[in-house]
Formats: C-alpha cells, sequence, structure tokens
C-alpha cells in the first residue's frame, strides 16, 4: 500500500478496462453516423440521442470514475440530473403546447 | 472513506481533502453543464418551430468533420484517463507521454475545426452574412446555434488544453505525484466533460438532417 490516505478507489483501474470502454464509444459513433444514413423518420432523432446517452454515461461512469465513487457523488449528480430534467420538461410543456 | 486525507511524511503533516476537492470540482461541472443546458435547449425549441429548414440547413455541415471530431476527443478522453492510471502506478513518464498526447489530440480538433469553419465561411455561411440573411429564419437561427455552441465548445477545449499543460508542468516537476494527483483528476474530469458536450453536438448539428 502507498500510503493511507483516502482514495476513491483502492485498485486503481486497468488500462484494458479503458481500452474496452474507448472501442465501445468509437464503436457506437460508427453506429450513430452510418444510421444517420438511414431514412428512420421519426426515429431519427431519438435513435442518434439515445446513441449519445449511451456515450455520454459509458464517459461518466468510466472515465469520471462515477461508478466508482463514493454514495455522495451519485446524489451529486442525480439531483443535477434531475433539476436539467424539470428545467428541459418545462421548457418542451411550455413550447409544445403554444398557441 | 470521504474523511479528510492526511498524509505524514518526514515529520511534516500535511492536510488534505481529495474528496472535498472532487465534490467541488463536480459542483463547479454542474455549472457548465446548465451554461451549454440553455443552448441546447434554445436548439430544440427552435428546431421545434423549424423543422425543415433546420433539415436542410443541417445537410450543409460537414458530417465526416464532425464524425472524426468525436473519435479525436473520445481517444483524448482515454489518454486522459490513460494519464492518470499510469500516475496512480507511479509510472511518470508513461503519465507525461498520454498527456502530451491528450492536449495533442486537443491541438488536431481544434485543427479540423479550424479548416470546417474556413470551408463554411468560403461558402458565405457565417452569421450576418449576405448569403445567410436571404435564408429563412429558421436557417439563419440554425447556423447562428452552429457558431455559438461549437464556438462557445471550442474555447472550452482550448481553455481544457491550458489547463493540461498546467498539470503536465506539476507532474514534471512532481507536485502532481504517485501519492497525490488530485489535481490531475479534476482536470481530466474537466476535459471529459468537454467531451460529453460535443456527444450531444454531434448529432444534433452534423447527423439530424
Amino acid at each position: 500500500m502507498e500510503s493511507q490516505q483516502t482514495k476513491s478507489h483502492a485498485e486503481p483501474i486497468s488500462y484494458s478496462t479503458y481500452v474496452l470502454v474507448w472501442l465501445a464509444l468509437i464503436a457506437l459513433t460508427s453506429i450513430t453516423a452510418v444510421v444517420a444514413g438511414i431514412n428512420l423518420a421519426a426515429f431519427t432523432v431519438i435513435v442518434a440521442l439515445l446513441i449519445a446517452l449511451t456515450k455520454a454515461s459509458l464517459v461518466v461512469n468510466i472515465f469520471m470514475h462515477i461508478k466508482f465513487e463514493d454514495f455522495i457523488f451519485k446524489i451529486f449528480l442525480g439531483v443535477a440530473g434531475f433539476t436539467l430534467f424539470v428545467i428541459f420538461a418545462l421548457t418542451f410543456v411550455d413550447v409544445l403546447f403554444r398557441r | 472513506m470521504s474523511e479528510v486525507a492526511q498524509e505524514v511524511n518526514h515529520g511534516e503533516h500535511k492536510h488534505r481533502d481529495d474528496q472535498g476537492a472532487k465534490l467541488g470540482m463536480w459542483l463547479f461541472l454542474f455549472t457548465e453543464l446548465l451554461l451549454f443546458s440553455g443552448l441546447f435547449l434554445l436548439y430544440a425549441s427552435y428546431r421545434f418551430f423549424n423543422p425543415v429548414q433546420f433539415h436542410n440547413a443541417g445537410l450543409e455541415t460537414h458530417t465526416l468533420f464532425g464524425t472524426i471530431n468525436t473519435m479525436v476527443l473520445l481517444t483524448s478522453s482515454l489518454t486522459m484517463v490513460l494519464a492518470i492510471a499510469a500516475l496512480q502506478r507511479g509510472k511518470k513518464w508513461l503519465s507525461v507521454s498520454f498527456l502530451s498526447g491528450t492536449i495533442l489530440l486537443g491541438f488536431v480538433f481544434l485543427g479540423i475545426k479550424y479548416f470546417e469553419w474556413t470551408s463554411e465561411i468560403s461558402k458565405g455561411l457565417y452569421p450576418g452574412s449576405p448569403l445567410l440573411l436571404n435564408k429563412s429564419n429558421g436557417e439563419i437561427l440554425f447556423w447562428g446555434l452552429y457558431y455559438t455552441m461549437t464556438g462557445l465548445h471550442g474555447l472550452h477545449v482550448i481553455a481544457g488544453m491550458f489547463i493540461l499543460s498546467f498539470m503536465l508542468v506539476f507532474i514534471l516537476r512532481g507536485s502532481v505525484n504517485q501519492h497525490d494527483y488530485i489535481k490531475l483528476e479534476n482536470a481530466g474530469l474537466y476535459w471529459h466533460l468537454i467531451d460529453i458536450i460535443w456527444i450531444f453536438l454531434f448529432p444534433l448539428f452534423y447527423l439530424i438532417n
């Protein structure tokens, strides 16, 4: 053990985990670029945003270590995420039901 | 687990709170997220009111440049975490190499951005251009948002590269090292946030059309 200081995670994550996540991110980018060429009508936006959300959650969980952090970090992220969701939902309710 | 970290070396008593530093960084990242969310809201609303114009304007962006830049940023995020992982294992020079790679990929991203914007501006597609002013309101809005959002994101890339350059100096001087690397971790968090924002900008401006 290196010292008695507290670490967010005792075991450092292996290089290969990071490389695998990176491969998944690159694969998802290729898929989303290819799928964009196919006409999915109304689903185009949803599919593209779902892939973007998947990529973002990979980055947040693994690259930004949220998966391995204390519970308080998850609460922080949850509160921030919920706040953003409310802001978006309220704005969309306004925009969609104008006139 | 999240108590104040203490390190005792050679009788010298140092007080540290890595968890606190990291929580503070996350709070800052949330304010950044809110800043960009306002622009994403504008995009969503204007797109809702001008679906056809946004579709047509979106056809003019360079999907290939956007895709390559996405891969460049994702790869820079990989080298960023590898720089931290290497330092955790005490491999200073490996960490320095990965961090330099991250900064280099930042330059690559900005370089591609430069060619992209140059091509669009030479086509006459820039805010207030005569060509754009003759187009519909929806297309003017699309290009306004395009330059504002990718521009603000680009400024964040530049800021991130400054921060990472400081980290490089800190690692070389040894003030950021195997036993104290919270600064590098927080700089990494900032870099990943920039990556995440681009992950959402990419489909909205380059793919959905």
